[in-house]
């Protein structure tokens, strides 16, 4: 057994590996990318004070967007489609360009307003379900795991008893390790009804973060709309599965004495909240931080306006982006890990009252 | 904070993506992905009990085997032993018939031996007696042709008498 299982492992390690090289390119390429947008942003607001327009791009980088800006010119940016609700005018989808005039201002369109990433009509802001960036980017997210994951499960049944062979060997060391690291000795016995769950979960956040590194794309896992969906899944599934253990060890603690019970009591009930808040919070901070530091790193070339900062620091980021791509496997695994523990903790049997 | 408000159009986004997500690898990935990575564990754990089970009948079969032949050989040791028994009680038996054999004969041969030499020898007897009997009567009729050599002999015959 035990040859069996570190066999997946130096797969695993290979894939990483080519990541990694695939990655490091993309993070020069990234910062080519970037430093031409920070530059350019530099140039047009020539006189302001330099660090705070660093910080604003930045958190323009880290946010989500109505445009899709990859580089200047005029075919750079792809305007995503807008799609907002209000009472008083119903449904209205058209294209975010509508925003900007030929000087790239920022207008009004049929009462509708682009401030700061929220749209308003009048004073009221509208319901907004555009495809945003972060929309554009989950789409695409969720497009290439249908893909990559369908061609692994059609492999599947091409190569039936026969021994894994390109994408499928790449993947099936990390379902196995899924599987049998994280959630069967979390969840126990009961595992196989929550494994398609965490897959997905372990997959999604995965991609996501992979994603996310790429060279002029959106910063899908950092975003807290997403993490707190995420989080949301996992709160409810968890609570919907508890099973009378579960609802009695929150409830009414055994073996703790009847003065304790009334401070145990409000700590359980906020600690089924906290478990969820804290998977969101985690997965946004470490994805977004990550992309704030390698952003400020950058930021740096423009703030010396010096080619020996400018080297240094791409160095930096180059050093940052390898840790990325760690912190991209390693937030997949604590979050899927988290979510199977607490799932575990809902449907554990206990045989004893402790 | 905006990086910490979540915005509405994302939010409904991701939960419907993502749902849709789940429920698309669910059915057309994990299934058959788990489902054949169960039926090859399965197939490996067989083979290897198949293994063990086979190893098990060959090594039951091994000392089968070395039971019969050592059956066979302990049952060959006994044939040979009879057989030897056998082939050296016969051996006795005629070395005994033999020497019984040889006895008879040569007993039987020593009283004809016996039974001839006492011919023979009242044989020679007579023979030599008849011989006595004619040298005497040569040598007397050579001996008494003279009258000196009868006086002689008288009184030779004489002289014993006187002596007795």
């Amino acid at each position: 057994m035990q040859t069996y299982l570190k066999k997946p492992f130096s797969l695993v390690k290979s894939a990483f590996l080519t990541l990694v090289v695939y990655l490091c390119l993309g993070a020069i390429l990234s910062s080519y990318a970037q430093e031409e947008h920070v530059s350019d942003t530099t140039r047009h607001e020539e006189g302001h004070s330099k660090k705070v327009k660093i910080s604003a791009v930045i958190i323009e980088h880290v946010m989500d967007n109505h445009v899709w800006h990859f580089f200047d010119g005029h075919y750079g940016t792809l305007h995503l489609p807008v799609i907002v609700y209000s009472t008083e005018r119903g449904l209205d989808i058209f294209s975010s360009g509508h925003f900007f005039d030929e000087h790239h201002q920022e207008i009004t369109y049929d009462g509708y307003k682009l401030e700061h990433n929220k749209i308003h009509r009048g004073d009221k802001e509208v319901l907004d379900f555009s495809i945003t960036k972060n929309v554009m980017m989950l789409f695409i997210n969720a497009g290439l795991l249908l893909i990559v994951m369908t061609s692994v499960a059609k492999a599947y049944k091409r190569n039936t008893g026969k021994a894994p062979r390109g994408l499928q060997s790449i993947m099936e060391p990390v379902v196995l390790f899924v599987k049998d690291e994280i959630v069967k000795p979390n969840i126990g016995p009961k595992y196989e009804k929550y494994l398609p769950y965490l897959l997905t979960l372990f997959f999604f956040i995965l991609f996501g973060n992979l994603l996310g590194l790429l060279p002029g794309s959106g910063n899908l896992t950092g975003n807290i709309a997403v993490t707190s969906t995420l989080a949301l899944f996992t709160f409810l599934i968890t609570n919907f599965s508890g099973n009378k253990n579960y609802w009695r060890h929150i409830l009414w603690t055994p073996g703790v004495p009847l003065p304790l019970r009334f401070i145990i009591l409000p700590v359980e009930i906020i600690g089924i909240f906290t478990k969820p808040f804290s998977l969101m919070i985690r997965l946004f901070a470490a994805i977004t931080a990550g992309h704030i530091v390698l952003l400020s790193l950058l930021g740096l070339t423009f703030i010396f306006r010096s080619w020996f900062v400018g080297f240094g620091s791409s160095i930096f980021v180059l050093f940052i982006s390898m840790i990325e791509l760690l912190v991209a496997g390693i937030q997949a695994y604590v979050f899927t890990l988290f979510s199977s523990l607490y799932i575990g903790m809902a449907v554990e049997e206990h045989g004893h009252d402790h | 904070m905006e990086l910490l408000t979540p915005g509405t159009g994302l939010l409904f986004w991701q939960v419907v993506v993502f749902a849709a997500l789940f429920f698309l690898l669910s059915k057309m990935a994990w299934k058959p992905i788990l489902s054949s990575l169960k039926e090859r564990e399965t197939s490996i754990q067989t083979a290897l009990d198949s293994a063990e089970k086979a190893k098990a009948e060959m090594a039951s079969l091994k000392s089968d085997n070395e039971k019969l032949l050592k059956q066979a050989r302990e049952e060959r040791d006994h044939i040979l032993r009879d057989a030897r028994e056998a082939a050296n009680r016969i051996h006795d038996q005629a070395q005994a018939d033999a020497k019984k054999n040889g006895d008879r004969i040569i007993q039987d041969a020593k009283a004809v031996i016996n039974i001839e030499k006492q011919a023979a020898l009242r044989d020679v007897r007579t023979q030599v007696a008849q011989f006595s009997l004619e040298i005497a009567e040569k040598l007397i009729k050579k001996n008494l042709a003279n009258d000196t050599a009868q006086k002689e002999l008288v009184n030779s015959f004489i002289k014993e008498l006187k002596l007795n």
